[in-house]
């Protein structure tokens, strides 16, 4: 892998780690509510200020990391099984299901994505487990298309004939011999797509989709804060950063998978 | 066509989505302490005491009729407010497609080209911009470029509908994202381009590096690049949301996030079988223009 590949590995295992550990960690209670101290730019006390309640921005920052970074993992990693057990059954029996199941992936290509997430969204009641359905739900199709491809050319390969003939049912081959190859095909995809998914997860949390205040995300802070753009900068500035940051991070590293696995760049 | 289909199954959807919806619409519309028969009445006036297959024929033909129900919060028909914004939201997607094209292609091409050249800097560079341009949530791009350009610098109004001068800037910010898509989109396609052996039978029988470049890379290279431009169009419509919110652009962008904070159903679902139509209407003048452009598929497609 490519050197700004590993770096990005490295920095976003960082912040994970860090969101991890926070309750470990020497930082103020991202809860409590100080109305002495409000609005206070960034310095020795708050390196990333307070917002409006006196809260510790630093604080909230971190512990927003582990609901954005874990969200946006868990849907990754959900989209990704849902697609992988659609993918290979429907790669593998073909005919109506396959049928369906294709039929299925492009209504669900052809809405913007966004727009059904917000849907799903809305019908749920709003919390973090509502954007992990969500994101799932808009994200499992192009690992299912991606799997379903992969299956189609794997089960013409001699070995799974060989395993056929010495008697191994459907399901063993299935499990044993063809799901084994397509592992690194759907981590692979998970890595490249993983940056969509904390946007998105930014995104419906700033729409006030997501886990609900005083709970801090990423998104909200900016969207709860963006009233005081010009008296209090910090309090936008730095959610907006560690979104983008961490964003940046998975895409270089989504982008050095690509290239070490040969990725077309056409997989939406 | 996969368009009626599609649109039947949007349709669908919304319904189910309706359906599921937490809330009693004949409670909302009486109020709690309406006599039993009023809302009798009222249920059979709103088709609510039919079953599932009827309530859904009955909505088809109120959206065949092209009516999609009021707004629950100023009583005004959604599809009149819709068709009002709708050209407001066309305007800023248009606005932000003239700056993506020049910009998404000009820099993929010129990061591809630089690729292979001595110094790698400006495909580093441009490289690390588009990644960016994809990382940066455009909630956050927005404020960031209103605080900047209208609250420090008050070159540009900070909200509005109106003119050029409102348009700049959610134009802009609705353009980060897409530009970035499109140079990375046309850096690999060129970089696939300049690898076949037309290139190097053009390079060997004299061309210059520009010429070729120029004239056989680009042109071949217009196929996939127009064909992203289409089908990113959606990203435009997500953006839109929250773009137009910020910037108090009156489009269906906003519209829809005023339904989401007002839990305002009709306009929800009004927004998002618009948005949807839009998106497959586009995606269908994507492929017209694809088969237009392309002559083998034209003659592909004659054949089939």
């Amino acid at each position: 892998m490519s050197r700004r590949g590993k770096l990005s590995i490295i920095i976003v295992a960082g912040f994970l780690t860090i969101s991890l550990l926070a309750p470990v960690l020497p930082l103020e209670d991202p809860y409590r509510i100080d109305l002495d101290s409000i609005k206070r730019p960034p310095g020795l006390e708050h390196p990333f200020g307070t917002d409006n309640k006196g809260r510790d921005i630093l604080a909230r920052v971190v512990y927003g990391g582990k609901i954005s970074i874990g969200v946006a993992v868990t849907a990754a990693f959900i989209s990704a099984l849902i697609g992988f057990g659609v993918g290979l059954v429907s790669g593998y029996y073909g005919g109506v299901f396959d049928s369906v199941v294709m039929t299925v992936v492009d209504f669900f290509l052809s809405f913007p994505s966004l727009l059904l997430a917000i849907a799903i969204s809305i019908v749920l009641p709003p919390g973090i487990y509502t954007v992990m359905i969500a994101l799932s739900a808009v994200g499992w199709t192009s690992f299912a298309r991606l799997i379903r491809g992969h299956v189609l050319t794997v089960k013409e390969m001699p070995f799974v004939d060989a395993a056929r003939t010495t008697g191994c049912s459907d399901l063993r081959i299935l499990l044993r011999h063809i799901a084994p190859l397509c592992i690194p095909l759907a981590l692979v995809l998970m890595g490249i797509k993983l940056g969509g998914y904390i946007l998105t997860e930014a995104t419906l949390s700033f729409l006030g989709l997501g886990a609900q205040p005083p709970t801090p995300t990423w998104g909200y802070m900016v969207s709860a804060n963006r009233a005081y753009i010009l008296s209090a900068p910090w309090m936008v500035l730095y959610p907006g950063l560690a979104i983008s940051i961490t964003a940046f991070c998975f895409n270089v590293l989504g982008e050095a998978l690509r290239e070490r696995y040969d990725f077309s760049a056409d997989i939406h | 066509m996969l368009l009626v289909p599609l649109m039947f199954a949007v349709t669908l959807f919304a319904f189910f989505l309706l359906k599921a919806l937490p809330g009693d619409p004949v409670l909302g519309l009486v109020g709690e302490r309406a006599d039993p028969e009023t809302m009798e009445s009222m249920r059979r006036e709103l088709g609510t005491d039919k079953g599932f297959v009827g309530q859904y024929a009955g909505y088809l033909k109120l959206l065949l009729k092209g009516d999609l129900g009021r707004s629950y919060y100023t009583n005004r028909d959604v599809l009149a407010d819709i068709s009002r914004k709708f050209p407001n939201t066309m305007l800023l997607a248009f606005a932000a497609m003239l700056v993506t094209v020049p910009l998404g292609t000009g820099l993929g091409f010129l990061s591809a080209v630089s690729a292979g050249g001595r110094s790698r800097f400006l495909e580093r560079l441009i490289d690390t911009l588009s990644i960016s341009g994809l990382s940066i949530p455009v909630f956050w791009s927005a404020i960031i470029i209103m605080m900047l350009f209208s609250l420090k610098l008050k070159l540009l109004p900070p909200s509005g509908t109106g003119g050029i001068r409102f348009l700049v800037l959610p134009a802009a910010v609705l353009a980060i994202p897409a530009a970035a898509t499109l140079a990375r989109v046309t850096k690999t396609t060129v970089l696939e381009i300049l690898r076949m052996p037309y290139v190097t039978t053009a390079r060997s029988k004299g061309l210059s590096a520009l010429r070729v470049q120029l004239v056989h890379v680009l042109r071949n290279a217009v196929i996939p690049i127009v064909t992203i431009i289409g089908l990113d169009f959606g990203s435009y419509l997500n953006g839109a949301v929250v773009t137009e919110t910020i910037f108090g652009w009156d489009g269906i962008g906003k519209f829809t996030m005023e339904g989401i904070i007002k839990r305002d159903y009709p306009v929800i679902m009004g927004c998002i079988i618009t948005g949807t139509l839009v998106f497959v209407v586009v995606n269908l003048i994507t492929d017209v223009i694809y088969h237009y452009l392309d002559p083998r598929i034209r003659l592909n497609v004659k054949k089939g």
